[in-house]
């Protein structure tokens, strides 16, 4: 069984609270190692034996229909062993 | 004239909008997320709310419901659409209106009187208002930060379509503190603040609401 993934991301230009507030805590708990932090979403959707390129269309439309808001979001698809 | 007001699952703010409806003098008419049937109304009203939970984004799956087919395809017959708070992320989900709400730029939920000033009283839901005219009505979201490009903002502003505005300090980080647009035609808006909450004085801090719902049976009369 394989495990496609997909990974959500807000555009670099819109504004990301939930990663500042992120990004203040860590130093807080004396991790200072982070300039920036973005947070994400991700997809796993498993599938029988090995995905198809049918498949694997099929799975960029629907991150592009309903997973991702392409107004705001990108997304990346790929495949896990 | 019938307004409908549609229920998904999560919705909270279908009883008020339709009492609005009826207080403005139009009959409100109860429709279902799950029923592609608009029951013969002229307007439609997305209320506010938590549609399935908020589930992925605010909005995204609500968009897809059976009655969001027809609503869509009546708005852009030119139906009159009012989207409040979780109704404006489902309009910004189905592409009705540009743009997307995103969280409050300091993560809070918001609950509270808002000052708004209006800023095109041309639409199907603004009429009863003048330009400039402030007005307080309770806002309360969690995710009522209005983004878009620097292209849409700059459309948006150029053609008039930011129809409210919050007055004095930005609450959620919306851009050019945007509270409501218009589509081009102006009979889709989406709306942050609840004017729903605030159409007469014993519930709510003002009655400055109740003109969002006389203005569209101005526009339907007409």
């Amino acid at each position: 069984m394989a495990k496609i993934v997909v990974d959500v991301m807000l555009k670099p230009e819109i504004l990301d609270p939930q990663g500042v507030a992120v990004s203040a805590a860590l130093p807080r708990l004396g991790f200072n190692f982070a300039k920036s932090v973005r947070q994400g979403k991700r997809f796993e959707i498993e599938v029988e034996g090995e995905p198809t390129p049918v498949q694997l269309a099929e799975v960029e439309k629907a991150a592009e229909t309903l997973l991702a808001n392409p107004v705001i979001e990108t997304f990346t698809v790929r495949v896990e062993k | 004239m019938k307004v409908g007001v549609v229920t998904f699952p999560g919705t909270l703010d279908d009883r008020d909008a339709a009492r609005a409806a009826t207080n403005a003098g139009t009959t409100s008419i109860s429709l279902w997320h799950g029923d592609a049937d608009l029951k013969g109304v002229d307007a439609v009203i997305l209320p506010g709310g938590f549609s399935y939970g908020d589930y992925l984004r605010c909005g995204a799956i609500s968009r897809f419901a059976p009655v969001m087919e027809k609503i869509i395809d009546a708005a852009n017959g030119g139906m009159p659409v009012l989207g409040i708070c979780n109704g404006f992320q489902v309009l910004c989900e189905a592409h009705l209106l540009p743009g997307a709400l995103t969280r409050n730029h300091e993560l809070h939920f918001l609950c509270r009187d808002q000052k708004l000033e209006i800023t095109n009283n041309k639409t199907s839901w603004t009429t009863s208002f003048s330009m400039g005219q402030e007005v307080v009505i309770p806002l309360k979201n969690g995710e009522g930060s209005f983004q878009c490009d620097d292209a849409t903002l700059a459309t948006l502003e150029g053609e008039g379509r930011v129809i409210a505005r919050y007055v004095g300090e930005n609450p959620n980080g919306s851009r050019n503190k945007i509270a409501g647009i218009t589509n081009e035609r102006g009979n889709v808006v989406g709306l942050m603040p609840h004017p729903e909450h605030a159409i007469d004085t014993l519930t709510g801090p003002t009655a400055d609401g109740l003109g969002f719902f006389t203005s569209v049976l101005k526009a339907l009369v007409k």
